[in-house]
This record gives C-alpha cells, sequence and structure tokens, in this order.
C-alpha cells in the first residue's frame, strides 16, 4: 500500500452525512459520500442510475465514484465485476465496513485500522 | 406440425408427456429439449449421443491499440458490457446480449467479436430411432434465449431435412425462456395438475400465451389429486381438455424410475395414441418439409 | 439477519408448499417469494397488500410509423428478429425487444423511441404468517433477476424495520438468472429434491451453482419413499459433494389436501408428518442461527 497518499475516499452511504450508517451494498447504494481528508470537506454523489439497471450495477456504481475522484473506498462487499473495474482504474477498496457510521468509518481509515482488499468478497 | 408442451408451474409434467408423446408419434417426428437450464428428456428417452456441440455468444473483444476512448459503445452498451471509466475502456463478455451494436458503432474498428460459451447443443438418436435435440445451458451462463436460439436453428434445419414433426419440451414459466420455446409452434399443449397452484399457474400460461393466437389444449396430470377448478376453468376459457393422467402411485414409481408412461399399460399407451390423434385434428397436419 | 433460501432446479418438487410450512413455524419472519415468473405462495399465505408499485426494467424500441420511411435499416440489424415489416413501414415486436438501442440509434430518420419497458409490480403484504415481499412479473417479459433482486432488498428492509431476524426465500425453479439473484447473500440455501432422474440430474446442476458462489446449502429429499434406489442416488451424491441432508419426507397427500384448503400441512392437527417437517425446521433453524457448527449432519442411506 505505498504510491500516492490517499486524500480522497468515498464511503457507501444510506444518507448524505457523516452521521448517516454505512450502507453495506456498493453496487446498489444509494450513494457514497466523498469525503476530502486534509479538510475533512464532504460531498454526497448520488448513485440512483445504478440502482434503475437490470444488470451492470456495481459497473456504473464504479463509473460514478471514479468520475467523481475517489482513490480509495470503504463499503461492506464489492461484486467481482465491479472489483475488476476499481483495479483496472486504481482505486483502493476496504471491504467488510459495516455497522458503523460514515463518521466513524473515516475515523477508523485515518487511524490505519482498516486493511485494502486484494479480492472481492462475494 | 410442430407442437410445443408448456406449462406455468414446473412439475406439472411436461417431460413425461413429450416423452410419452414422442415415444407414440404416428410420424417420424423429432424430439426437442428446449429447457435448457435443466433438460431432463433425455433420462426418459434415452437416446444415444450422436453430437455434441458447443454454443457461443458473440461478444465484443477490444483491440486497445486502435481506441481512442471515444466512448460511443460504453455510451450505446445497455447491459454495462463496455465501461469507460478513468481513461479505461473495460469489456465484460459475461454482461452482453449479443446485439452487436457496439461493433457497428466503433468508428475505429477497434472491436472484434469474440466468443462467449452459452453450452452445448446435443443431438441423439433412441433405441427406436427417434431423433433428439437438447440444449444444455452452461453452468453460470445467465441468458437461456441466446442458446435456446441454437437450438431452433438446429431443429428447423434438421427437421426441414428429413421431413419431420417437432415436439417441444418447452421450460416451465411464463418469462421470456418459455415464450421463446413455444414460438414456432402451431399448437401449444399446456400440462397442469388439479391444485390451487397447477390452477393458478394455468392461468397465467393461457394469459401469457394466447396473444400468440395458437390453438390451445390441456392435459390434466395427476387428476384426481386436488380438485375439479381446473376443469370448471377450461370449460370456461373454451380450452379443450384433451387427455387426464390419473394420479396413481404406480404411475408416480414408474416416473421416478425413468419409464416412459405410454409404456406403463394398454391404459397408458392409449391414453397417448388419443392424445396424439387430438393433437393432429388441433394442430393440423402440417408438412415443415 | 439471516436468509434461508429454497431452490430445486427442478419444478414440483414442493419448495413453495415447504417454504409456507416453514413461514408457519417460524413466527419471526419475512416471507419472499422470489418466483416472480410464476408466484405461488400467495396462494397458501393468502396476503392483504399494503403496497405495491411498478416495476420498471430495461428498455423497449417503438418505431414512430409516421416518421417511419420504411428503409428497412432497423430490421437489418436487429439481432434478435423482432422488426418486421406492415403496410410501408416497420414494426417492434415488444416481446421479442431485447431493449438494446441499436436501431434507435441507427435510424437515419431517428424515428424510434425508447421507452422505459413496465414488466411488472411488486408487493408488500401482510399475512397470518408475518410481512411477505412478492411480485408477479407480466407475461412474456425477461426474468433478469432485477425483480427477485427488488424484492430481496425490500425484505431486508422490512425485516430491520420490524425487528425481525429472518427471511424464508421461495426460490425459482432453474439454474439461470432469477435463481442466481435469489442466492445473492444468502445464509443458508436448502435444495428440495425429489427422488427420480429428473430430481437428481436437476439436483446436480443447481448445486454446482451453489458451489460456484460458494453458499452453505443443505438437501431436502421429498416424497422420498417414491424410489429407494433413487434415493441411495441422493445419499450418494450429496456425500461426494460434501452437502448435509437435512432430512427426507414421504409423498404425503395431505399436502396436497392442505394446499387445496389454502393452508399449509402444520396448520391441521397433528400427524407424523407434520412431526417429521417439525423436525426438518428445527435442524434448519439450528443452522441457520449458529452457521459454523451445524452443518455437520451425515448423510445417511
Amino acid at each position: 500500500m505505498t504510491a500516492a497518499p490517499i486524500h480522497k475516499i468515498a464511503i457507501t452511504s444510506e444518507g448524505p452525512s457523516l452521521a448517516d450508517p454505512v450502507d453495506a451494498r456498493f453496487g446498489r447504494a444509494g450513494g457514497f459520500v466523498m469525503v476530502d481528508l486534509e479538510s475533512m470537506a464532504t460531498t454526497y454523489v448520488d448513485n440512483g442510475s445504478s440502482q434503475v439497471l437490470a444488470q451492470g450495477a456495481g459497473i456504473q456504481a464504479a463509473e460514478n465514484l471514479v468520475k467523481a475522484g475517489a482513490q480509495a473506498l470503504l463499503t461492506g462487499h464489492v461484486g467481482p465485476k465491479a472489483w475488476t473495474a476499481l483495479q483496472a482504474t486504481g482505486v483502493k477498496v476496504v471491504q467488510g465496513v459495516e455497522n458503523m457510521t460514515v463518521g466513524e468509518a473515516v475515523t477508523k481509515f485515518k487511524a490505519g485500522l482498516f486493511a485494502f482488499s486484494d479480492a472481492p468478497s462475494r | 406440425m410442430i407442437i410445443a408442451i408448456a406449462s406455468g408451474k414446473g412439475g406439472t409434467g411436461k417431460t413425461t408427456v413429450s416423452a410419452s408423446l414422442a415415444s407414440v408419434w404416428k410420424r417420424p417426428v423429432l424430439a426437442v429439449d428446449m429447457d435448457v437450464e435443466e433438460p431432463n428428456l433425455h433420462l426418459f428417452l434415452k437416446q444415444a449421443s450422436v453430437s455434441r456441440d458447443a454454443a457461443y455468444l458473440d461478444v465484443p473483444v477490444l483491440d486497445q491499440a486502435l481506441c481512442k476512448l471515444c466512448g460511443a459503445c460504453a455510451e450505446l452498451c445497455q447491459f454495462k458490457a463496455i465501461s469507460l471509466m478513468g481513461g479505461h475502456l473495460l469489456v465484460f463478455p459475461d454482461m452482453c446480449h449479443g446485439c452487436g451494436g457496439c461493433m457497428r458503432i466503433c468508428p475505429e474498428g477497434a472491436l472484434q467479436k469474440g466468443q462467449r460459451e452459452l453450452g452445448v447443443v446435443e443431438m441423439g438418436i433412441t433405441a427406436d430411432g427417434i431423433p433428439c435435440l437438447a440444449g444444455r445451458l452452461r453452468i453460470g451462463e445467465a441468458l437461456s434465449p441466446p442458446l435456446m436460439g441454437k437450438v431452433r436453428q438446429r431443429m428447423h434445419a434438421h427437421a426441414s431435412k428429413y421431413s419431420l414433426d417437432i415436439l417441444i419440451d418447452a421450460p416451465p414459466g411464463v418469462s421470456c425462456p418459455a415464450m421463446t420455446a413455444v414460438q414456432d409452434a402451431d399448437m401449444v399443449l399446456l400440462v397442469t395438475e388439479p391444485t390451487p397452484f397447477g390452477l393458478h399457474d394455468l392461468r397465467l400460461a393461457w394469459l401469457a400465451f394466447r396473444p400468440l393466437g395458437k390453438p390451445m389444449g390441456v392435459v390434466i396430470n395427476r387428476a384426481g389429486l386436488g380438485d375439479d377448478r381446473v376443469q370448471t376453468f377450461c370449460q370456461e376459457k373454451g380450452l379443450p381438455l384433451l387427455a387426464e393422467i390419473p394420479y396413481r402411485r404406480d404411475i408416480a414409481e414408474h416416473y421416478a424410475h425413468g419409464g416412459i408412461l405410454a409404456h406403463l399399460d394398454a391404459g397408458m399407451k392409449a391414453t397417448f395414441e388419443h392424445l396424439v390423434e387430438q393433437l393432429d385434428r388441433i394442430g393440423g397436419a402440417v408438412n415443415h418439409a | 439477519m439471516h436468509e434461508l433460501v429454497v431452490i430445486s432446479g427442478k419444478g414440483g418438487t414442493g419448495k413453495t408448499s415447504l417454504t409456507a410450512t416453514f413461514a408457519h413455524l417460524a413466527e419471526n419472519a419475512v416471507l419472499c417469494d422470489l418466483d416472480v415468473d410464476a408466484p405461488d405462495l400467495h396462494l397458501i399465505a393468502e396476503p392483504a397488500v399494503q403496497r405495491s408499485g411498478p416495476f420498471i426494467s430495461g428498455r423497449v424500441a417503438v418505431i414512430d410509423s409516421a416518421a417511419c420511411t420504411g428503409c428497412g435499416t432497423c430490421g437489418e440489424v436487429c439481432a434478435y428478429d423482432a422488426i418486421h415489416s406492415e403496410a410501408r413501414h416497420f414494426v417492434v415486436e415488444t416481446t421479442h425487444c431485447e431493449g438494446c438501442k441499436v436501431c434507435v440509434v441507427l435510424c437515419p430518420e431517428k424515428a424510434i423511441e425508447f421507452p422505459d419497458r413496465l414488466c411488472g409490480t411488486w408487493y408488500e403484504s401482510n399475512t397470518r404468517f408475518g410481512p411477505m415481499v412478492h411480485a408477479q412479473l407480466d407475461p412474456g417479459q425477461e426474468n433478469s433477476g432485477k425483480l427477485v433482486t427488488l424484492l430481496k432488498a425490500k425484505a431486508r428492509e422490512r425485516a430491520a424495520q420490524l425487528g425481525l431476524e429472518l427471511i424464508l426465500s421461495d426460490g425459482a425453479p432453474g439454474i439461470g438468472c432469477p435463481v442466481i439473484s435469489s442466492l445473492s447473500q444468502a445464509s443458508l440455501v436448502l435444495l428440495v429434491t425429489e427422488p427420480t432422474p429428473s430430481g437428481l440430474h436437476d439436483l446436480e446442476r443447481v448445486a454446482e451453482l451453489c458451489r460456484h458462489f460458494r453458499l452453505p446449502s443443505t438437501v431436502l429429499i421429498n416424497k422420498a419413499d417414491l424410489s429407494p434406489g433413487y434415493q441411495a442416488a441422493i445419499h450418494a451424491f450429496c456425500q461426494t459433494r460434501e452437502i448435509p441432508v437435512v432430512g427426507r419426507l414421504p409423498h404425503d397427500p395431505a399436502v396436497t389436501g392442505a394446499m387445496v384448503r389454502g393452508k399449509a400441512v402444520t396448520e391441521g392437527p397433528d400427524t407424523p408428518f407434520g412431526a417429521q417437517v417439525r423436525q426438518i425446521w428445527w435442524d434448519l433453524r439450528s443452522q441457520l442461527e449458529a452457521p459454523s457448527s451445524s452443518l455437520s449432519k451425515e448423510s445417511r442411506s
């Protein structure tokens, strides 16, 4: 996990704020909270365009994420196709992030308590 | 003549009826198993395998050297089989529905035809000389209709060449795969059982297939098991009830041992021969050579 | 949250009758009918619909006949034989249209619209067994698994809202898209089979699907007394694949009798058959609640 330091991360979320719970899904998550780790400024990226798809929600979600400039993703689980897409575009992935708020996830990430995944969890 | 044997509900006896019809059919016939997810007809007809050919879907393969990352392909694809993100063009061949659009629209010719294996098409012949055709979907392949399309092509070619009637054992349900299976038929034979589930799904099948404008008939399997609401439904809708197979332990056991019902006894043979006559009368003895 | 998904490969093995019975025995579960093509669970559960909505999925091409010049480009490029000519213009056969958009984009007159496709209806209901989510796909529609995914998400939401720990999902026959979608996030998959050539053949395929997705599964042999030979063959298959057999049930007309009355078989007076089903449910429940410890039932001949 060397290379460029990560300053912009995305967390799959049930709502737009740091207080909202993490959404364990990636492809069909409602949206992502984008966090600038230096300023702690947040923006919300709606993931509705993925939810409406009959198939390929994970791929669309990856597109949305990459377009928003995320360098790392914190989520519950990522499927194999979304994984391929995120690997190809260099986005680092942390899985198993669930049952906490977005803010708690960010704190844990900054404290180095998460490890990057090396495979999709399902 | 082409007859499709279908049903709304699974497990009503489509394969049982198809196998028996094939065994007593009056003219040379091709038995086709279109339930490519769970093909079972061979378990009863027991054909010796003559050929097994892999079937493929054309899917895009990217020649990265030619790609200018314009994204026209990704924008067109409705199935997320191609995606442009972060300066990378990614192809997901498993998602492809084989429409060919991306290859047509690429201005650089950077997308070539590759293949995804759908499954296999199997041809065989029974000990009594009945030719049998089946599709078998690769496990993990999500789409049935493309493989069914390959089976249909082979079906028409073979039946034409040898002037055969066709009996199609369709998959259960009334969604896309079932509709694909019955589309070539002159007549649809619906197999049901006299239970609430059987009735509910028979009604769905009737609603689904009616717009196709093909004559339909009904076989009630396990007659006597439930109640008579299915018979009432058939009368109300003008659906001819063409055969009833009784609910009998010895029939269930014969089936459980892979036996063809028309071979069980004289009564069963007569039931199916009579059914053949009815199908001829309603479906018409049209020769599709 | 645990989800038991009941599938079979072969239709007619008793998935729905069993799921309804487990729903009766479960007391704290959300019921979910994932066979959106030919749903039957409602015939026993008798849902009172609380909410429903349209299920929109994919799109469909529609040719504006006034703008159509009859050039036939659409028909040439359609990979699905969905376009035919009528008089001097062309028409899309909706049931064959795959919604790929190729004709829409390549039509020189831009005469083809591409609206969303209404494919069915979903329902959120209450039943005497508990809350239920179900749906009906419109006839001829593509069963892509998206409606299945939607129902599973609704079941989870409902369970979370009501503080319920268990989802009981009745799956579809086959091994295609809707079955694959049914299996997502299952805690345990119950494979219902019957001792016949088709039962064994289809069990092999659906068990392979579960193995492919690395899902814990267990087998129930229904109508087990139909063939001792095939029963033994199924046990042997399960042993080879290390899939536990949770139990066997004899073929009992009481199940159909109950279905005709719109009831689960355990809603009648106690019978030996009912006791066997209760035992099986008890075992399944234990496996769902303590997955690591109890997937140890050896298959016995």
